[in-house]
């Protein structure tokens, strides 16, 4: 045993003196596998801890959604639905719920304003989010302006700020009282943006939804499982720009390893040519080339995970943050909280490291098999 | 110092850190629960459904609830055109009851 791993000491100091010989390219190679393994595991490291917190956050909330539809678009629904909906055998409790799109045209930002049960929120006060007050450059004390539907401008008291913590699901929000809130929109007392229902047995919920559905043929039913599967499928490895990341780096990949496995370069015959003339054998070399394959493969890897890793969690994906932020204007400052799929981690090492390493032994197996003679030639 | 020595010693300490990055995960997990419970209390007493992600849109802040076909929504000129529209998918719709309505 001793001897074996003695032996591949050896190989493996030849292999790194020989690496070090062509450091040049070597250091290219190994630069260019690094970052297309930070590419790749900064979009899975990303998209998988913000669906998990997404999942998280969302367990919470409303069982079902009921909106009215006129002519194929959402609109106010009367709060006399309701009643109709708490008649139904199953469900424990409907809640109206008030909320809208506030366009600011002094920061060119789109707030949501929703009203809530609030010891913060009274007519005449508000309670906004983070991303709210960075935008305003106001907090708690100062005053916000809206304009009503009318277009009589109010202004409202900032009473409370959330905190940057909860930016992921509260940085655009303004909460509002009723009062103001129907005098900004022209509301009507009688309807709601739409209704929240609590059931008794979640697994009643589908024929619950039916019955919604048959005696309020007007509406439509978003339920949880639908909220959770939205975000489930958001920033999947099949949508628009993520797609083309992960296609570019992939491919790059491909190229690399095709380039390892279609031939040698004469340089490396001719060592290889040596190396079997001073007494190397055959399968000494493919150890050789497996070494390199593996050196330069792992050290990229691990490098590119660790890269990754620093770059979602500690900077808050700060190379990707323009694609994500778009035109928006309050965008939220949020961080993840790192949630890392270890079987996520392990395709990638399995991706990466293992067809490197062995596209690499192959053209080095060809060339070992052939005369040295014919190949220092 | 041999190379295969030196090389060995550097992927220890690039295996501990990857071991370290594991672990640093679970501890920001274990320490931002309070942030996360604040989130979910949020969720809960308000009723929200989204997370705030996309703001440049109405129907890209609401994802869930958005209509299916945004185009011309906002303007005329409004065609599906915000970068966020490039980055999330269509969610999976089986099991709608509303389809031939909306």
């Amino acid at each position: 045993m001793r001897m074996w791993i003695e032996r591949h000491r050896n190989i493996l100091d030849f292999t790194l003196s020989s690496l070090v010989r062509r450091k040049r390219k070597n250091a290219a190679l190994v630069s260019v596998y690094t970052l297309i393994v930070f590419l790749l595991a900064s979009v899975l490291l990303f998209t998988y801890a913000l669906r998990e917190e997404a999942s998280i956050l969302l367990k919470e909330a409303p069982e079902m959604i009921v909106q009215r539809l006129v002519a194929g678009r959402h609109d106010l629904i009367p709060v006399t639905y309701l009643e109709r909906i708490e008649a139904i055998r199953g469900v424990s409790s409907v809640k109206e719920r008030l909320w809208g799109y506030y366009y600011d045209p002094v920061v060119g930002a789109n707030y949501t304003l929703m009203v809530a049960e609030d010891q913060d929120v009274a007519p005449g006060l508000i309670a906004v989010g983070e991303g709210v007050s960075r935008t305003r450059l106001a907090s708690p004390g100062d005053t916000i302006e809206f304009r009503t539907y009318q277009g009589v401008t109010i202004e409202l008291e900032i009473r409370k700020t959330f905190s940057s913590e909860s930016g992921l699901v509260s940085s655009d929000l303004v909460l509002i009282s009723e009062d103001d809130f129907r005098k900004v929109f022209g509301t009507p007392k009688e309807y709601a943006t739409d209704l929240t229902v609590r059931v008794r047995n979640p697994k009643e919920l589908p024929t619950i939804a039916m019955k919604v559905a048959e005696i309020l043929p007007d509406t439509r039913q978003v339920l949880r499982e639908e909220l959770l599967r939205t975000y489930d499928a958001i920033f999947n490895w099949r949508g628009g720009i993520l797609l083309a990341i992960l296609f570019g780096a992939v491919l790059a990949f491909i190229i690399f390893a095709w380039d390892k496995a279609s031939g040698l370069s004469v340089e490396e015959k001719r060592e290889i040519g040596i190396l079997k003339a001073i007494g190397w054998e055959t399968s000494d070399i493919i150890r050789m080339k497996f070494w390199e394959g593996l050196v330069v493969s792992l050290s990229s890897f691990l490098m590119g995970i660790l890269l990754a890793y620093i770059h979602v969690f500690f900077t808050s994906f700060m190379l990707f943050e323009p694609v994500l932020k778009g035109w928006a204007v309050l965008y939220p400052a949020f961080k993840i909280t790192p949630f890392i799929d270890g079987a996520q981690v392990a395709s990638l090492f399995f991706l990466t490291v293992v067809p490197y390493t062995v596209a690499t032994i192959i053209p080095c197996w060809r060339a070992a098999i052939v005369d040295p003679d014919s190949v220092m030639r | 110092m041999r190379k295969s020595s030196v090389f060995f010693i550097y992927l220890f300490i690039q295996i501990v850190l990857l071991g370290s990055m594991f672990t640093h995960a679970s501890y920001k997990q274990q320490t931002g629960l309070s942030h996360l419970q604040e989130k979910v209390n949020l969720v809960q007493r308000l009723g929200l459904t989204d997370l705030c992600l996309f703001t440049e849109a109405s129907y890209t802040r609401h994802l869930s609830l958005a209509d299916f076909h945004t185009a011309f929504q906002d303007s005329p000129m409004a065609l599906e055109h915000f970068p966020s529209g490039s980055l999330v998918i269509r969610p999976p719709m089986d099991k709608k009851m509303y389809e031939n309505v909306d």
